[in-house]
């Protein structure tokens, strides 16, 4: 029989208080968060953490003995990079157990005054191959790197066997699916971005139009998708939009769909997964209840019997409901390419 | 405890309808002022001043209006355009309280309707999120 692996740590999202206490309750290993401003990629209005509330979650974390993980991962903007410092000064103050980096400059100020600090860099980074992720190893003592969304399971083993950085992977959660750290669809509609302003297709540019027929949304002005009555709608982002390409409207980037990587379970613990991210800090606590449960009873499932591992229906039925537009997919991660 | 999936008969939208809305109205604004001054809805109401909302409460044929101050929440009529209407029926609007769904999830099934400015939307969803009611002796009935 082979050396059973570790399980992969269950890293849940939390937008607010109550989602942090739901993701411990129901089984996460760890949850990440964010403080209210631009320093995180979903600053959503009234979303997000205090110093109040993130000393309560992280508490309430540290006596359950559940892991926080603080997410500073946009690119700190010229002019006044104070903010993002001061961020990281908060969450070393606060006693965060890692701090989530995609910034390379903020990576080094992080290593440079706070020798201490654990450091795991963020999906936005975009390192997809393992010399990205040795080379911020060496640099920054980075301790662990979040996988985009783009590589096959091939791949992802081809980057754990290759580095000694613990490696995070998506496993449930909307698709962002480009280019992580690289996708500019949303500045090219709205002048604000994830990486800049810490959100894809901003709420204030977001209008939705309830026409007698169909539900249009519009992203600043832009017609982004009309959903027909009875049709699942899903968010206005530019890349899961239908659009007019040679006379055809369709997906023409993306299907509105959730990653849900449950099928795959015994795979991902076998080639030595460290962590298994759930997508969604701006969802509710609810969401977070759900899947948080749903993700802790498949993962321990296909730990205790990897062999007979198979994906009951309550589990994926518990997911679809939750997913956007109720589709699902496996993403990159069954893809043919190599 | 689950809320069943009902729908309230149609008679009851015309009867409850024709009924002045003010009671209810007046019973939620009161409700949101004692919440937020216990703490408990840690409103920053900066951002909800000088805003007109409306909940449509569909099945029961209902329209609370109110609008938000500096201070406090009032009963307002808000006329056909609030800035913000949510519309869903009573036992959505139950279950999203209840925490047994997430707005989200009610939204991409077309089962809730948010109409006006989204980013207002964005706001109040988020503040009935971070509503800790395990700190409340309310915790017995939330689903938390
Ligand atoms: S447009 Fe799509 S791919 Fe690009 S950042 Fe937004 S969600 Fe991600």
């Amino acid at each position: 029989m082979p050396a059973t692996r570790p399980l992969p740590e269950l890293v849940c999202p939390a937008g607010s208080l109550p989602a942090l206490k739901a993701a411990v309750d129901n089984g996460a290993d760890t949850v990440y968060l964010g403080l209210k401003n631009d320093t995180n990629a979903r600053n959503f209005a009234g979303l997000n953490f205090d110093d109040r509330t993130a000393r309560e979650g992280i508490r309430y974390a540290h006596q359950h003995e559940r892991k926080v993980l603080l997410a500073i991962n946009t690119y700190a903007q010229g002019g006044d990079i104070s903010r993002w410092h001061r961020a990281i000064d908060e969450g070393a103050d606060l006693g965060v157990d890692a701090i989530i980096l995609a910034d390379i400059g903020l990576m080094e100020y992080a290593r440079r005054r706070y020798p201490e600090l654990r450091l795991h860099m963020s999906v936005q980074s975009s390192a997809t191959n393992y010399e990205a992720i040795n080379l911020a190893q060496e640099l920054f003592d980075i301790r662990r790197a979040v996988l985009p969304r783009v590589l096959t399971l091939d791949q992802v083993k081809q980057v754990i066997d290759h580095t000694r950085v613990e490696i995070e992977v998506f496993g449930f959660g909307s698709l962002c699916v480009m280019v992580e750290g690289r996708c500019l669809l949303s500045s090219y509609a709205t002048g604000e971005s994830p990486n800049s302003h810490g959100v894809c297709s901003p709420a204030k540019f977001v209008r939705w139009e309830h026409g007698s027929q169909a539900l249009g949304a519009r992203l600043n002005g832009i017609l982004i998708d009309e959903y027909q009555q009875g049709e699942p709608a899903g968010y206005p982002t530019l890349c899961k939009g239908r659009f007019e390409v040679e006379g055809d409207t369709y997906y023409a980037l993306e299907e509105p769909t959730s990653l849900n990587v449950m099928a795959m379970l015994p795979q991902i613990i076998d080639i030595g997964v460290a962590a298994i991210k759930v997508e969604g800090r701006q969802r509710s606590p609810a969401y977070v209840a759900q899947v948080t449960r749903t993700l802790r009873e498949a993962l321990d499932t296909a730990g205790r019997e990897p062999q007979r591992f198979s994906v009951k229906p309550g589990w994926t039925q518990a997911l679809s409901k939750l997913a956007e537009g109720q589709q699902q997919t496996l993403g990159a991660y069954n893809r043919p390419w190599k | 405890m689950r809320i069943p999936e009902l729908t309230l008969p149609a008679s009851m939208a015309s009867l409850l309808g024709r009924l002045p809305a003010t009671p209810p109205c007046w019973a939620l604004v009161t409700t949101l002022n004692q919440l937020k001054k216990r703490d408990i809805l840690p409103a920053d109401m900066s951002l909800l001043a000088g805003h007109s909302f409306e909940v449509h409460v569909q099945d029961a044929g209902l329209r609370l209006g109110f609008s938000a101050d500096e201070k406090n929440f009032k009963v307002a009529s808000v006329g056909d355009t609030p800035d913000l209407r949510l519309s869903a029926n009573l036992a959505d609007f139950a279950r999203m309280m209840l925490r047994e769904e997430d707005p989200d999830t009610l939204f991409f099934n077309r089962k809730l309707i948010i109409e006006g400015d989204t980013e207002l939307g964005l706001i109040v969803k988020n503040l009935l999120d971070s509503v800790d009611w395990s700190s409340t002796p309310l915790q017995r009935f939330m689903a938390v």
